[in-house]
């Protein structure tokens, strides 16, 4: 317990140093980020709870945390799915916290979980792929949006994912399986290569067979174009094995961070470990409050 | 053939409300009301415009900017002040029922002195030599305006569906598809899903006015009549179309919906010849289209019951 509260002090000081975005130009940094959802309700969640963090360019974090620790919020704060109440989020130096979701799509591409959110089932796969290509650029600047020397390019970049999908440009992307429709949707985020990487749980949903597929392709692509990767995930399995770091948060905040060394020789065990105490503690505070309560009230 | 000329011709004119309502329908998933309305409001535009001695071409443009205009602000009004969808689009088209009226100044106005798009076309036809009378085809005589108009109408839409054809492959059109598809997706390659949801509403009420506009010119007046059950006619084309086309592509799909809304006016054609009440007909064309969306249903659920159960 009492290393993991030096462990978020450590993590506090290093945000001290590297506190202008500006200068720094970290791929991506958080300031002090706190949310909460139904506020004033009865079913006020506090999801957020100043939450700091800053990527260099290149660096490859995991995210782990039981359900509702905020993982999964802390990454749709990142992707601009809502607007934080206090604090900052920076891209690149960029300030985008009030800037909507959809453009902030254009510089930090997101796989969902869900395989069927990141694509559209009724365009093909050409199509699908054609719209990820143009990212960066509005469809409002009028252009033919699939010609032969893109089709061509498409079908080129299908074919490094070894899947055979090339030879199926012309189908319905919902006519594919879920770990098909991962794989190209992973593609999709890093056709233009983008400034962030967020993958958010983005093997929960597929078959054993295809995440093992899926996750190589991550590995492969991340370090092919060193993409800065935020990676939130349920397995502490690829928690272990990929990225140079691993967050652990807990209640809407990032309660320990391994890193360096400590990040190489981390075990699964470890983790486990790490969360077996975070529950016992938990124990403890809600009988030390109800000891408060009972000698208070 | 009289009958059959005129059927093609008003098929080929309705043939842009069914792309139009295909658009909002199909592509963007969506019901739009602002049809009824936007149909009407070309068709009065166009109408006071060629009143005014606007030539037809100019005056079916306007008809399309009023439907763009009409779409466009049921987009604004669902995207940005965050009223539903139905309710949007009931709200401009109920709004333009009195604006058409105030434009018209009354109920209907007549286009029998005006340059109209078939009369225009009379006047070529006679001048490039056209018998005064009209032409036989397969040994049966056609009326000489009949048959101009047919051959005005076809590239005036026929055109109209070659560029609706053209946009659906350019960007914009790709994200339409897209947005309709799925918006969660559409925003997650940085398109501005409610923009193009706006814009994707402008151009399908754009083809309705268009078609307003031409419509007036065919039948040669407007009323505010023309408001009523437009929508319910463009449904009747896309489900005809879906009927006739199974096709995968997209330009299949759309010309899939002229030829559905050309063969709805056939049959109209036919069941008024054979002595169908005038009156009846929008209950005959509401009662179609619900045949035409439930028939594959029940067809489906009992070849699932002809099935051996296997889950």
């Amino acid at each position: 317990m009492a290393r993991a509260t030096r462990d978020v002090s450590d993590l506090s000081h290093a945000f001290q140093y590297g506190a202008a975005p500006e200068s720094t130009a970290a791929a991506l940094e958080m300031r002090a980020v706190s949310h909460t959802f139904l506020s004033g309700s009865a079913n006020e969640v506090r999801a957020l709870k100043g939450v700091s963090l800053a990527l260099a360019p290149g660096d490859f974090v995991t995210v782990v945390g039981m359900n509702g620790s905020g993982k999964s919020t802390l990454l749709n704060a990142v992707a601009g799915t809502f607007q934080p109440d206090v604090g900052r989020i920076y891209v690149g130096g960029e300030d985008v916290t009030r800037q909507p979701e959809f453009l902030r799509a254009r510089q930090v591409s997101r796989v969902f979980q869900d395989p069927l959110k990141g694509t559209a089932p009724n365009l093909t796969v050409a199509e699908n792929l054609s719209l990820a290509l143009d990212r960066t650029r509005s469809p409002f600047a009028l252009r033919w949006a699939l010609t032969g020397a893109r089709r061509a390019e498409l079908r080129e970049r299908v074919a490094t994912l070894h899947l055979g999908l090339e030879d199926r440009m012309g189908a319905k992307i919902g006519t594919l399986s879920g770990g098909q429709r991962q794989a190209l949707t992973l593609l999709m985020a890093t056709l233009v290569k983008p400034k962030l990487l967020l993958l958010d749980e983005h093997t929960a949903a597929l078959d054993p067979r295809s995440v093992e597929q899926v996750v190589k392709l991550t590995e492969n692509v991340v370090s092919s174009q060193r993409l800065t990767t935020l990676m939130v995930t349920h397995s502490m399995h690829q928690a272990v094995r990929l990225g140079d770091r691993v967050l652990m948060m807990h209640r809407g905040r990032i309660v320990k961070e391994f890193r360096g060394r400590e990040k190489q020789q981390l075990r699964v065990e470890n983790l486990l470990a790490v969360f077996d105490q975070l529950r016992s503690m938990e124990a403890l505070d809600e009988s030390a409050a109800e000891m408060l309560k009972r000698l208070y009230v | 053939m009289n009958l059959l000329f005129g059927a093609l011709s008003m098929g080929l004119v309705l043939a842009l409300l069914g792309l139009g309502v295909y658009i909002s329908y199909r592509i963007l998933d969506t019901f739009d009301l602002t049809v009824d309305g936007s149909f009407a409001f070309g068709a009065v535009v166009a109408g006071v415009l060629l009143t005014r001695g606007l030539g037809s071409f100019w005056a079916s443009a306007a008809g399309f900017t009023a439907g763009m205009a009409a779409g466009a602000l049921s987009g604004v009004i669902h995207q940005r002040l965050g009223v539903s969808r139905l309710l949007s689009g009931l709200l401009v088209a109920t709004a333009l029922y009195s604006v058409d009226l105030v434009v018209m100044g009354g109920g209907d106005i007549s286009l029998a002195s005006t340059h109209t798009l078939p009369t225009q076309a009379f006047d070529l036809w006679q001048r490039f030599g056209g018998a005064e009378s009209g032409a036989r085809l397969f040994g049966i005589e056609v009326s000489a305006r009949t048959l101009a108009t047919f051959l005005a109408m076809l590239p005036a839409v026929g055109s109209a569906v070659f560029l609706v054809d053209r946009f659906f492959r350019t960007s914009l059109g790709l994200a339409m598809r897209a947005t309709g598809d799925n918006a969660q997706m559409a925003r997650s390659v940085g398109i501005d899903d409610a923009m193009v949801f706006i814009a994707g509403l402008a151009v399908s009420n754009g083809l309705v006015g268009l078609s307003g506009a031409l419509f007036a010119q065919y039948q040669g007046f407007v009323t505010i009549q023309m408001s009523i059950g437009m929508l319910v006619m463009g449904l009747a084309a896309v489900a005809i179309a879906e009927g006739l086309m199974r096709g995968r592509s997209l330009g299949r799909r759309i010309v899939g919906v002229v030829m559905g809304s050309i063969l709805l006016r056939l049959v109209v054609a036919l069941a008024l010849a054979a002595g169908l009440p005038a009156n009846t007909l929008k209950l005959v064309t509401a009662a179609l289209v619900l045949l035409v969306l439930v028939i594959p249903d029940v067809l489906r659920r009992r070849r699932h019951l002809a099935a051996p159960a296997n889950g």
